[in-house]
């Protein structure tokens, strides 16, 4: 029998477009319109999963996102997203769904014997067993309880959807498309302000959509919508968002929405991104998510076929889909009776309304009666039969004293239950707002503004439709006239039916069952029942922020949306304080559950993160070269000849180097243009070393301090002119010096005539370095005469290479000839390729940065970052030299003499040779006196970089060693899990220690 | 694009092939220009204006057209100047010889970043898909320039027409800006 639950007509789905799904591997039917919960529903489908901790069997509870039991997988293209709700997963042709948390099948689950062994796993039981013994925890009880936790299987392929991201900005946000919001926007849209409506479901009209009985300005509340979304439509500066959730609220108004765009569609057009995250910045927010109703606290209130009242209209007026064909109701207040007579008039037997209250208005009483329909005052559920499906309730009579007398039994097939009504004040919470306790309303409501929002309508505690409205209307003027400064006043609509009722409870109910025997839920997500959060109380947690935590109450997905107040209520009992006392939990971002992917949108795959490349990189890329990442950069490791290994081709990428001529990129290092009559003064200021006799076509190193004294970057300057220097600075410090420099001239230094321009991406660097260096690019340069003696160590001129413009460095990293060969960038690659040529001739290499880091450490250059790590010294570095004696400042220069940087015992650059030449030793490994030293004892300093030397014939490495400079010849040891290494301290060089071979 | 700021100055470089040419919007890579970063107080400001051609602009976020030479604001002591690529050297001999009494920082950067012309309908909002500044007329007129991200990296954005924009970045962030753009007007092209 097909759909057995459909009502013959009525609801918004189109009867014409039949569906079909599969739930579990059964095939069903349903329609367009449809949620898979009402779809399920439609079949008479309540059991869809089993609950988290008792394994207990459970239905669908609601009609919305705050739906906590029925969370199902939904697979898509051989791929499953665990822990959708069923309530906001449209129905689409083939959707396949699976229940979650059963082994082996959803009717009989293992899993439920938790349910029978109950007694053992009270709330905080975490904490009060797997104490004993201590060993067991990592390696058994953790183990099981992990694998035990949890709903649905997360996906184990990476994820291959696309996400979007967009940013936005509006002048009026609103949220929710309910009365109220339809009516915000409305009013907001007519002043002309930009305007952004956002609904989380599908359709727009929030509770509009189920309300069948109510007319706004005489059409039927539908027809109102459909006008109403027509007139927005059609206004160019309002954006509507359906199926879209604001998620988030953060400072100055950037809200964040998440849109679904293909979660719907049964085979969506691969160019669509599944989900775009709206990064949102809205001048006003008017905030229009409404209201959910509370379940009530009764003994098994948790079967399969419970619902709340409204979910059940809802399906029955917005689905047409029935929630059974013997339906009890039991509520605290007079919303619930609109469901039992919608029900009753499709043909559904209700067999009772039993109301907590024991005046309820006179008015529907007439109405139930009327209907034939049987009314119990003063009249409790005390508890629920059924397993897979609730199959009859207990009713209790509640004296004026609070005693519970047995009222008989009845047989039904679904309940309707409601508590009354919670707004819904996440987003304002989120805000930083904080919340005002309404007693006659029993409820909290938002209180003052920490940001330019407004609430409206049942989330403001604004109930009935015609005051919604005229709410709605209120904030959507008050917003516009906020964010544009305009009004235009619209004409309010105005409604019947659907008035604010009365009524409401909080708390566990009273009943005549065994207290300690009986589960009456309060987080139905979290398995938590009216008893934990009394034990939490009798076992000292006299907070709702600790009640919270020992409990896990509140702490499910919907964020205790539908637990909060019954949870409250029943501590504020449990500790005899006002609720107010016992404090309400914050609402935090994500409202609801939000997939990863729109949080990471575009910033997967290549697009993680910029990566950078030089001029060479495609050249690089066809020579097989093995590239680093360098921050963002790409740079070129090594470049493996006939299967080498890294080992080997940084031996032989060295050996050549040195023997001949190698060619490196070196268009990384930052470049910035320091240009001004004052320039020489500023780098005074700005590095350590003296500048202002530097000539004009001279160079310099120069070594730069933080406030504190420390080594935070080095490099080359080559002075270009009197009022002009070329500053080169570490690849990752680039942007960090420039930032630096930039923000000592603004605030330091503003009278300064100099100003910085950066070059990095201006200049291609090719360094050709090694004892060929000189010949290898002669016949390319012009303009410049190359000799020894005109162009020495430490120069720099400007010419051409190739034809182009030039700036040639004589530098060396190396401690060879070596010469830096900076063109405009988009001739880099023309140069690159014809030095790459060229050397060839000299049977020279293009080497990596592994052979750079290799050569440099043979010479004993340091690497700031490596030798360095933020807390070293010139002078711990041996460097004294490069400090200007005669300058009356620096950066740095006070820091330099703090008692901590001139104290004895401070740790200093050394080098390390191992007793074995070919041990190679760590970088990062801690340095000590003793071979074996005891536990606790501090180390006398680290590796900094090691490698195997081919200049050296053996293994070298640098090191910062406490005192190191007064240890030289003496023997330390590198202690390692297979042993200390016993190393001898040298001084840190190991190559050409007269730079004989730098001057040629 | 004759009713364009700038089209003496920004131009599709007719060598390479378009990044992105579907209905709604289209990325073109520009041809080669001069660029000059311009630095220096009130004086040399106005000297700079006279010698290059096109005033440098005082107000934020403004760039000053005339003709084939454009001054955009990038700070209170900082333009970008702008020429047609063979014009550098006369451009640099004009300016420097000017301003030699005046203390001043002119720094050849044609060749740091590269440009990229955004038109179209949709060009706005695949810019926002990474630029979190609003694009719209009202709060982005034409002729504003301004620096801003899009996504990770910075770069400069001018709005040259109503529906046509500008973006330079470093040559090395090119590659991920237009990736990127080209990426997010994927779903445009879906049915």
């Amino acid at each position: 029998m097909s759909q057995p639950f459909r009502t013959e007509k009525g609801g918004r789905i189109d009867r014409g477009a039949q569906l079909s799904f599969n739930f579990d591997g059964e095939t069903l039917q349903g329609h367009k319109g449809d949620t898979l919960a009402s779809a399920l529903l439609a079949n008479g489908i309540h059991l869809v999963g089993r609950s988290f901790k008792y394994h207990r069997p459970r239905g669908i509870l609601t009609a919305g996102s705050e739906e906590p039991n029925a969370l199902v997988g939904i697979y898509r293209q051989g791929d499953q997203t665990p822990n959708m709700r069923a309530t906001q997963v449209e129905l689409y042709e083939g959707l396949e769904a699976i229940s979650q948390n059963r082994f082996p099948s959803l009717g009989f689950d293992i899993g439920a014997v938790n349910d029978l062994m109950s007694p053992l796993f009270p709330a905080g039981f975490y904490y009060k067993t797997f104490m004993w013994p201590k060993a067991f925890w990592d390696r058994v009880y953790e183990p099981i309880i992990r694998a035990a936790a949890g709903l649905g299987k997360p996906p184990k392929n990476p994820d291959h959807d696309k996400y979007a991201n967009l940013y936005a900005h509006c002048d009026v946000l609103v949220v929710g498309s309910g009365p109220a919001g339809l009516a915000a926007a409305l009013a907001a849209a007519e002043t002309g302000a930009r305007v952004i409506l956002c609904d989380e479901q599908a359709e727009f009209g929030g509770s509009l959509l189920s309300e069948d009985g109510a007319t706004i300005d005489g059409k039927a509340a539908s027809e109102w919508v459909a006008e109403t979304i027509a007139a927005l439509e059609a206004k160019d500066h309002v954006t509507l968002l359906p199926r879209t959730t604001a998620f988030g609220y953060f400072a100055q108004n950037y809200v964040a929405l998440a849109e679904r765009v293909t979660e719907h569609l049964s085979d969506p057009d691969p160019k669509l991104p599944r989900e775009r995250l709206w990064q949102l910045r809205a001048k006003e927010v008017v905030i229009a998510a409404g209201a959910i109703e509370r379940p009530m606290v009764f003994p098994e209130n948790d079967r399969p076929g419970i619902l709340v009242a409204d979910a059940g209209r809802t399906y029955l007026n917005r689905y047409g889909v029935k929630v059974g064909h013997k339906v009890l109701v039991a509520t605290a207040c007079d919303t619930a009776w609109q469901a039992a007579f919608d029900l009753a008039d499709h043909g559904t037997e209700v067999v009772a309304i039993a109301d907590l209250r024991h005046n309820p208005p006179e008015n529907l009483i007439a109405i139930a009666e009327a209907r034939g329909i049987r009314v119990e005052r003063g009249c409790v559920i005390t508890g629920t039969n059924g397993r897979k499906r609730v199959s009859g309730a207990l009713l209790g009579r509640v004296s004026p004293n609070g005693a519970v007398s047995s009222a008989g039994e009845v047989t039904c097939d679904a309940i309707l239950m409601s508590g009354g009504w919670t707004p819904t004040v996440s987003l304002y919470s989120q805000s930083r707002g904080k919340v005002v306790w309404k007693e006659d309303m029993g409820a909290f409501v938002p209180g003052l503004h920490v940001q330019n929002e407004r609430s409206a309508g049942a989330c403001h505690g604004v109930y009935g439709l015609t005051e919604t409205l005229a709410d709605g209307y209120a904030a959507g003027e008050d917003a516009a006239k906020a964010a544009i400064g305009k009004t235009a006043k619209l004409t309010y609509a105005t409604a019947s039916g659907a008035d604010a009722g009365t009524g409401g409870t909080l708390g566990d109910l009273p009943h005549d069952r065994n207290a300690s025997r009986v589960k009456a839920f309060v987080d139905y997500q979290n398995d938590v029942t009216a008893k934990d959060v009394k034990l939490a109380v009798r076992e000292g947690m006299h907070s709702i922020e600790h009640i919270k935590r020992y409990t896990t109450t509140g702490m499910a997905t919907d964020q205790g949306r539908l637990s909060n107040m019954n949870a409250l209520q029943i501590a504020s009992t449990a500790l005899a304080k006002p609720l107010t006392d016992v404090g309400l939990t914050t609402f935090r971002q994500p409202f609801t559950p939000t997939t990863f992917g729109t949080f990471a949108s575009t910033s997967r795959g290549d697009f993680f993160d910029p990566v950078r490349k030089t001029p060479s990189h495609d050249w690089a890329v066809a020579q097989g070269a093995a590239f680093e990442d360098v921050g963002q950069w790409k740079r070129a490791w090594y470049f493996p000849k006939d299967g080498e290994d890294m080992h080997a081709a940084v031996a032989r990428e060295c050996a050549v180097a040195r023997e001949s001529v190698g060619l490196f990129d070196a268009s990384t290092l930052g470049k910035i243009e320091v240009v001004g009559p004052d320039a020489a003064e500023f780098l005074e200021r700005m590095y350590t070393n003296p500048w202002k006799k530097l000539a004009p076509g001279r160079c310099r190193y120069g070594l730069m301090l933080n406030d504190a004294g420390f080594v935070i970057d080095d490099g080359v300057v080559g002075r270009m002119a009197e009022d002009r220097f070329h500053v080169t600075t570490t690849t990752g410090g680039a942007a960090h010096v420039f930032a630096t420099m930039e923000d000592y001239l603004q605030t330091e230094w503003p009278d300064l005539d100099v100003w910085i321009t950066s070059t990095t991406e201006e200049f291609a660097v090719a360094a050709v370095q090694g004892p060929k260096a000189r010949e290898v690019i002669a016949p390319f340069v012009e303009g410049i005469d190359l000799s020894a003696d005109a162009f020495p160590h430490m120069s720099v001129a400007t010419g051409t290479f190739c034809g182009v413009p030039c700036r040639l460095f004589r530098i060396s990293f190396t401690g060879e000839l070596g010469f830096e060969i900076n063109v405009p960038r988009r001739h880099g690659k023309m140069v690159w390729e014809t030095l790459a040529k060229e050397i060839e001739k000299h049977n020279g290499v293009p080497y990596g940065t592994e052979t750079m880091h290799v050569l440099r450490a043979e010479k004993g250059f340091i690497i700031v970052g490596q030798e360095t790590d933020g807390t070293v010294t010139p002078d711990d570095l041996n460097m004294n030299w490069a400090i200007g004696k005669k300058k009356a400042d620096f950066v740095g220069k006070r820091g330099l003499a703090r008692p901590d940087l001139v104290a004895e015992g401070r740790k200093q650059l050394v080098g390390l040779l191992t007793e074995d030449p070919k041990v190679v030793l760590e970088e990062g490994a801690q340095i000590t006196k003793d071979a074996n030293p005891a536990t606790g004892t501090p180390a006398e300093g680290h590796v900094t970089s090691s490698y195997h030397s081919p200049a050296a014939g053996r293994s070298i490495a640098l090191a910062i060693v406490k005192n190191g400079r007064a240890l030289m010849g003496e023997t330390l040891n590198v202690p390692m899990p297979d042993g200390a290494i016993p190393v001898e301290v040298v001084e840190p060089i190991f190559y050409d220690k007269e730079g004989a071979r730098l001057n040629v | 694009m004759s009713d364009l700021l700038a089209s003496e100055i920004y131009a599709p470089d007719a060598a390479e092939t378009p990044l992105l040419a579907i209905a709604g919007v289209s990325v073109l890579k520009a041809a080669p220009v001069t660029r000059l970063s311009f630095r220096g107080r009130e004086k040399a400001r106005v000297a700079a204006g006279k010698a290059f051609g096109a005033d440098l602009p005082v107000i934020a976020m403004t760039a000053t057209v005339s003709g084939n030479r454009v001054a955009q604001w990038m700070g209170p002591d900082e333009w970008t100047l702008l020429a047609p690529e063979t014009d550098l050297s006369s451009v640099w001999e004009r300016l420097e010889g000017a301003l030699s009494a005046e203390p001043h920082a002119l720094v050849d950067i044609s060749d740091r970043q590269l440009a990229i012309l955004v038109s179209g309908e949709k060009a706005a909002w695949l810019l926002n898909s990474g630029v979190p500044i609003d694009l719209h007329e009202s709060a982005l007129p034409v002729g504003t320039v301004t620096r801003t991200l899009y996504h990770k990296v910075p770069v400069v954005l001018w709005r040259i027409g109503p529906d046509t924009f500008v973006v330079e970045a470093w040559v090395s962030f090119m590659d991920y800006v237009s990736g990127l753009l080209v990426q997010a007007a994927e779903e445009l092209k879906a049915a």
